[in-house]
């Protein structure tokens, strides 16, 4: 299975760095959400400190849509499901390779949300700790939830506004917790964060499970 | 000799369309057999339901020993099926999109190597994203992959189409060595003087079936008119 998942997930990075459609496309997305919210609460200095951990999240969320979109529309090319059931890739590592692939880009993507909030918000990193390990935690769910989600609607021809639609409510419990998380780390209380880090960790590990059993169904049934 | 294709009373659907009604169809080893017959005749929906990608809801359908139904998923990966769709990433280069199918199929470096090399492609288009390339290359590419899964059912889809004289020559002559080899062929085409050529035998189909099953069933009962009601007579004392 993990040998699957590298393969894959090396294919779906190394089409990601050709056509980088990260970095052309979903990275000025997210920073461009991140200053329309500056502009919005620019005002009020201090809702927009307090509201940094949840505008971060937010803006990770929405541009993990775009770069789950794409994650699934990879294995819509002509003929690439089919190629696919014909080949020995075991599911579960196709599903697993495709979720690593998203995190990787969605890490990446944090990384520059953070530096953006630091400039534009003001923000001061503290519990540096718990950050890392909540941006993590947050990551695996919202990748290993967003490629099950993806293979789910893939070959619907609503797929595009049907993705958001289903997985944005799935993904409220990451939203709450990782901004819950967020803010005990900003708010020098690191201790409070670990409990909302944990039920991340839980979300991550019983959708990446449920993912790799129901895959091999969803490539079927497409 | 056993055949390693055996459809009896096979019927695939497609929606609730029956692709396949009742189809049967032995193939032995080492045999290069075309499909022949009109479009919707049920070419590809054979050469698919004998991949295991179509599944088929009725009678007897085994393929290189093992029941389609039950064992589809062992098929697969013992086939290779060159469809009208390629499977390939235009971001790729060409030994990329080769070196993925091969190693998702098992194949090793020694076969992906060579693969490349029988269809021409190892030279200076090896490292062009596949984006870039004509249609006839890309069709090229699609073959090495089949290629280098090394399958031993060989399932073609349109084989010919979109590859020039050049091309077509290289593809007759791998499939020659394919079966000489031991693999089988099955393949559909309207190039029918090449493919006719190339092939040990001919079937046609016509409507799910094949042409000889199709003469041989008996016509359908006309659907009687409907009568018009006898008209009433009324008798006047």
């Amino acid at each position: 299975m993990w040998r699957d998942a590298s393969l894959v997930a090396g294919r779906d990075l190394r089409i990601e760095a050709r056509s980088r459609v990260t970095v052309h496309q979903v990275g000025p997305f997210a920073l461009l959400v991140l200053v329309l919210f500056a502009f919005a609460l620019d005002p009020a200095r201090q809702i927009l400190e307090r509201a940094t951990p949840g505008l971060y999240w937010i803006t990770v969320l929405f541009s993990a849509l775009l770069a789950i979109a794409r994650s699934a529309a990879l294995d819509e090319a002509a003929g690439v499901r089919d190629a696919v059931r014909l080949s020995a890739l075991d599911p579960a590592g196709v599903f697993a390779g495709k979720a690593l692939a998203v995190a990787a880009e969605l890490l990446v993507l944090e990384a520059l949300l953070a530096v953006g909030v630091i400039i534009l918000y003001g923000a001061e990193p503290a519990g540096v700790g718990l950050l890392v390990a909540t941006c993590l935690a947050a990551t695996a769910a919202i990748a290993s939830t967003g490629t099950l989600y993806g293979a789910l609607v893939s070959g619907l021809r609503v797929r595009e506004t049907l993705l958001p639609l289903l997985l944005l409510p799935v993904l409220a419990p990451v939203l709450i917790g990782a901004t819950r998380a967020f803010e005990a780390a900003l708010g020098g209380a690191p201790a409070d964060g670990w409990p909302w880090c944990g039920l991340l960790a839980v979300f991550a590990i019983l959708y990446s499970v449920a993912g790799a059993l129901a895959y091999g169904t969803l490539l079927e049934g497409s | 000799m056993k055949p390693i294709v055996h459809l009896r009373a096979a019927v695939a659907l497609l929606g609730r369309f029956p692709a396949l009604a009742g189809i049967d169809l032995d193939v032995v080893r080492g045999e290069i057999v075309l499909l022949r017959g009109p479009n919707g005749a049920g070419k590809t929906t054979v050469l698919r339901a004998c991949a295991g990608l179509v599944p088929v809801v009725r009678g007897e359908a085994t393929v290189l020993g093992h029941d389609l139904r039950r064992d589809a998923a062992v098929v697969r990966r013992r086939v290779g099926l060159l469809g009208h769709e390629s499977a390939l990433f235009d971001e790729l280069p060409v030994v990329g999109n080769v070196t993925f199918w091969g190693r998702a199929c098992r194949a090793s470096s020694a076969d992906i190597a060579s693969a490349l090399d029988l269809v021409g492609l190892s030279g200076r288009l090896r490292d062009v994203p596949v984006g870039r390339l004509s249609a006839g290359q890309r069709r090229r590419t699609a073959l090495a992959c089949l290629l280098a899964r090394r399958p031993e059912l060989w399932l073609l889809d349109e084989p010919h189409a979109g590859l020039d004289n050049d091309a077509r020559d290289l593809l007759d002559g791998l499939v020659r060595q394919a079966v000489d080899q031991g693999a089988t062929v099955i393949m559909s085409s309207h190039e029918l003087d090449r493919a006719e050529a190339l092939a040990d035998r001919v079937v046609a189909l016509e409507a799910g079936v094949t042409a000889a099953q199709r003469a041989e069933r008996p016509a359908p009962e006309p659907t009687p008119e409907p009568s018009a009601p006898a008209p009433e007579v009324s008798h006047v004392a």
